[in-house]
Formats: C-alpha cells, structure tokens, sequence
C-alpha cells in the first residue's frame, strides 16, 4: 500500500490571533506552528495500515521553509518519506492543484488528509483533489478499514452515519474517530533525522481567490437578565436594543 | 484532577534558543505528559501508589538514558534535550521525573561512565527500554549530606565481595531489579557495585506514609552479607568522585524539573486568577495577585535563562559542579516558593485534588532536600567563591 498524506502547518490551537495593522495577514511573531490537528488523524491512521499490511507513507506537504520542522515531526511520527512544494499556499486552487501535480501518476493507492484544516476551515481539498485527478473522493471519514483493495469507510452524516465502500485508489479526508492521533518517540524523532526530504517547485498555477481582510470575533456582549414571565420586557428588548424584531 | 490545561510560559522567547529538534523532543514529552500522566496522578498520589504502567511510555519519550550513546539503547542526544525531558515530566509530577532522573542520572549514567564494556552491554539497554528498573544507594540513616562517613561496605571472599550495610531513601528501590550502591572495601575506598534483586541477603522494605512523592516508590536497601561477584563492581571509578559525577548529572536534570513544576503552578494560578471572580470581577485584576503573578513568571524566566545556559555549558563538557548547584538550588528553591503563592491565589481551592498546587508543593520539599540539600547547595557556592571550605 502506497499511501500519500496531505498535511497543512497551522498555528497552535491554544494561539492568540492576532492580524497586522491592514488586517491583511496573520501575525506569525511567536506562534508555534503544528500539523493539523485533522491531518495528524490521517498521517497516523495511515501509518498504522502500513504497519498492519506494509507499505509506504509520504508526506505531502505545500509551503515554505518555515514548515520544515512540521514535516519533521510527522516524519518523527512514522511516514516514510516527504515531499514539500516549495511555494505559499496562496489558496485551495492553487493547493489543490499542486497535489494533484505530484500524486498524478505517482502511484498511491491512498491520498489521506483531514477534513479540513483549522487555520481556515476551507474543507475543500479533498474534493478538489479528487476532481483534478479523477479519482473517488469521500468526505469527512470516521473510519478507514483496508480488504486488499477494497475500503470501508464510515462517513459522518446529519443525525447519523453513513458507510461506503470503495476501491483504491481514492482520496478520503479525516475526521475525529479514524485514529488517535500518535504521539513521536524517542526513536522516530531520531530517524526523522535522516528521512528524505525532497523540496519540488511549484508548477504555475492561477489563484481563483484572494483574502481581502481578517477581523476576529466581536467580544461577548453583556448579559441582561429578564424574568421568565416578564415577555413584555423581552420583546421590548429584542425590538429596541438587539434590533432584531 | 480537572483537565489538563496547562500553557507553558516562554516570556523570553527562549524557544528561539532551541533546535527544532529540541523543541519536537519536548513537545513530544509534553503532549505525553498531557496523556498519560495528568490524568491518573493525582489519584496515583492520593493512593501513594508508583504508576508502574508508565514505564514503557517514559522509555519511549526518551526519559531512560536520553544522553546514553544509541549502541547502548540509549538516545544519542544533548544535555538539553534531557533537561526538556525532565521539566516536562516534572509539569506532570516530581515523583515521575524522579523515576526517570533515578534511572537516566544515577544507575545508566554511572553503569556508561566507570562501568566496564561488559556491563554496558548487559545493563544498559534494558535499562533503557524500561525491562529493568534501576535504583541507586549512596545515602545511609546517618550520613546524609555526609556521605564520605558511610558505614556499607565490602569484604574480598575470592572472587566475589561481601556486602554488608544499609541504605535509605531510596526512589524506585522497591521494584528495582538493579542497584548502583557505594560502598567503603577494606582500605575505606568507596567503590560502586551493581547488585541485583535476587541475589541472597539482599532486601528492599518500602518506606510509608511520605507526605511528598507519593506517586513515587521509596524505599531502603538492605545488605545482610550479600555475596556480590567481582564482575559486578564498577572498575573504573573510585573514591567519593564516583557518585558525586551522578549527583552531578542529577542534579542538572532537577535544576530544569523544578522549572516544569514552577511553570505547572504558574499556569494554573493565572488561568485561575483571569476565571475566579471576586467583588464583581476577576481576582487577576487586584494588585496583590498581579504582584503575585509577576513576580512569579520573572523567577521562572531566570530559571529558564539559567538551564539554557547550563544546558549549553554542560554540553561542551564545561558546566562545573558549582555551577549546577547554584541551578538546582536557585531553581528548586524558585519552584517551591511559587508553589506556595499560587496556592494562595487558588484560595481554598488550592489546597484540593482538583488543582496541582498541593501537590508539587509536598513534592517539592523533597526535591529541595534530595540530591544535595539547599543549604549544602549554598555551600558549595560558597566555597567556590571564597575557595574557605564551611562544611566542617
């Protein structure tokens, strides 16, 4: 089994965010960078199929440098080997767009990413892969179990689940429940050392979307308290301070 | 216990100072910590019972010998890298990195340095990968801070030694397979040997009812003419200088723990003092708990400042042991005295299973105590800068 997993370098969960004066980009001063938390629950689950029945894993990987230590540790987690496109990851188009660059032709029976990444939330990687490269692509996956070629995967769905079966090769991205999400070792930490790294270029692609500003949430408001009886009052309320009636 | 919340603290931006592979080693150790530890310890130190089950997770983050060359099963790595690994189980409990400093510092560290290739060899990758738990005895009931006056000791019987004494406070002696014990052969030379569980005459009672490293086993060593062969004594070290080389490493490894538990109690006491609301708003808003809060994230901040440095002296083979004393004592003493102000900002809360203050707060008046106490620390520093020896 020749898996390829796709993982993004987000800002900690724990981050404060914070934009630069234009509010047109991230303020990165100090943030620690982390796999994401969803692509962790790929990268780990792929690994275990290929302890299970064998195989490789790499790590795919669009953006810069700074990423580097990233790789390395998903590297440290157990993949085999990594590929980083060397480019900013300037949208889901262009991103997109580069995976499929790399993973056509390549052979992998399994392209696994998470369901979407936490920085922003776009969750439609694993559905544009799978149209560039005219492959199956299942969405939002609680389980992956592998039968030889066949897959079976449990979906998340409104109110329940749904169960799919498919056949390699396919693109599933993960959800909570596929995999633990694996803590590295002493000793994967040290091969991650000497594991490949390979940097490719990008290949020209055209952005279809730019980010014009970011604004963070608005802090919570006061709470005003209206007796449970009092609905004159409410209605008062939501009409002249809410404004929403 | 409450979930794990912890923030560690990093004022400075000393992550800077740091390899990517420094910082991988101690997330790692972190996100275990977060894991494995914080969710069964206090209940572990209620019940005053040693998590045994951790052990093959802290082989696998490295706590076992990290600096130990890899052909031994150890980690091939630096000095910092231990001290990361330290602080970070010690965020978790003084009791877990007890186990670990006891292994890493004062049974593989000795074994690598005076032991011959033989015992390496047979010793040390068990060690390691946590099949055998070691211990180490050098402190009697009475020689303590003195323990050039001990009374264990060997007798030649052809090609074994006999060995008679008694060792106390002994972490991990209890479930030990392996202990490095020092003791005087018949010209009065302090010799280490490896004795192993089993071997006859040769017991290790348990000690009860601590009020501090509950979660970890303590206990003595017991030596009633214990026949120990030849091939088990360490040949290339002899005198004082042999466990004073392990208090040495030791030491380094607690001068960066103490930061851990320092960092847990900080943590804890500012998230607390942002939530906990007193006449109409959070007590982190009143003077006296902001004076509180600062002061102790400026003590942890030196303290980092002071392992780092460390860290990269003792890596070029040029920390002294003056210069480790003056960590460990500055930095135990640093983490106890902040337990003790974020047990007060916690207000009664503090003192319940539902935060960690009380906890690293017992744990910690061992720490200050064990491996040199504070106030032999203060004179070995004072002894280095005024070259007049105070002890006697």
């Amino acid at each position: 089994m020749k898996i390829l997993v796709c993982i993004s370098n987000v800002p900690d969960t724990t981050t404060k965010i914070t934009f630069n004066s234009e509010q047109t980009e991230f303020n990165t001063s100090g943030v620690q960078f982390v796999i994401n938390p969803y692509d962790e629950i790929a990268l780990t689950r792929a690994i275990e199929i290929t302890e299970k029945d064998g195989g490789t894993v790499t790590v795919l990987h669009v953006g810069e440098a700074s990423a580097d230590p990233t790789i390395r540790k998903a590297l440290a987690m157990g993949a085999h080997d990594a590929i980083r496109v060397n480019a900013a990851p300037r949208d889901a188009w262009f991103v997109a767009n580069q995976i499929s660059n790399v993973a056509n032709g390549a052979g992998y029976d399994l392209i696994l990413m998470g369901r979407e990444s936490i920085d922003h939330n776009g969750s439609q990687m694993a559905a544009l892969v799978g149209e560039l490269m005219n492959i199956p692509s299942i969405s939002i996956c609680k389980s992956l179990t592998l039968e030889g070629n066949k897959a079976t995967v449990d979906r998340e769905i409104e109110g329940g689940k749904e169960v799919a079966i498919v056949e390699t090769p396919f693109i599933a991205s993960a959800s909570e429940g596929m995999a633990e999400p694996r803590i590295p070792n002493m000793r994967g930490i040290m091969s991650a050392r000497t594991k490949p790294l390979n940097v490719v270029e990008a290949v020209a692609v055209d952005t279809l979307s730019e980010i014009i500003s970011y604004d963070t949430p608005k802090g919570r408001g006061q709470v005003t308290l209206v007796e449970a009886d009092n609905t004159d009052k409410l209605v008062e309320l939501l009409h002249t301070e809410a404004k929403v009636i | 216990m409450a979930t794990d919340r912890f923030i560690a603290p990093d004022y400075y931006l000393l992550d800077e100072l740091l390899t990517e592979e420094h910082k991988l080693i101690r997330d790692s150790a972190r996100a275990w910590v977060k894991k494995e530890v914080s969710p069964i310890i206090e209940d572990a130190c209620q019940k005053a019972e040693f998590p045994k089950h951790l052990i093959k997770g802290l082989a696998e983050v490295g706590a076992f010998g990290p600096y130990i060359p890899v052909e031994y099963g150890g980690g091939g790595l630096d000095q910092i890298s231990y001290g990361l690994i330290m602080q970070e189980l010690e965020r978790g409990d003084s009791g877990i990195r007890s186990t670990a400093s006891v292994q890493s510092s004062l049974v593989m560290y000795p074994i690598y340095t005076y032991g011959s290739e033989e015992q390496r060899k047979k010793f040390l990758p068990k060690l390691a990968s946590g099949e055998w738990m070691g211990c180490f005895g050098l402190t009697e009931p009475d020689h303590g801070s003195n323990p050039g006056g001990m009374v264990t000791n060997i007798k030649d019987d052809g090609d074994h030694v006999i060995l008679n004494g008694a060792k106390m406070w002994i972490s991990n002696s209890p479930f030990a397979q392996v202990a490095v014990v020092w003791a005087k052969d018949e010209e009065g030379v302090i010799r280490g040997l490896i004795v192993e569980r089993g071997m006859e005459g040769f017991t290790t009672p348990e000690t009860h009812n601590k009020w501090s490293l509950r979660a970890s086993a303590t206990g003595e060593l017991v030596f009633d003419n214990v026949r120990v062969p030849k091939e088990n004594i360490l040949p290339n070290v002899k005198g004082l200088k042999g466990p004073l080389g392990c208090l040495n490493s030791a030491r380094f490894g607690i001068s960066w723990g103490a930061i851990g538990a320092a960092m847990d109690c900080y943590d804890s006491a500012l998230r607390y003092s942002k939530e906990r609301q007193q006449f109409g708003r959070p007590i982190g808003g009143f003077q006296l708990q902001q004076k509180k809060l600062a002061e102790m994230i400026t003590e942890i901040t030196k303290a980092q400042l002071l392992t780092w440095r460390l860290g990269v002296l003792k890596n070029e083979n040029r920390a002294t042991p003056a210069q480790i004393s003056m960590a460990k004592r500055n930095n135990v003493n640093m983490a106890l005295e902040i337990a003790r102000e974020a047990r007060q900002i916690h207000g009664g809360m503090g003192i319940t299973g539902e935060y960690p203050i009380m906890r690293h707060m017992m744990n910690l008046e061992s720490v200050i105590t064990y491996e040199g106490t504070h106030d032999i620390h203060l004179l070995i520093t004072g002894m280095d800068v005024t070259g007049e020896n105070a002890f006697t």
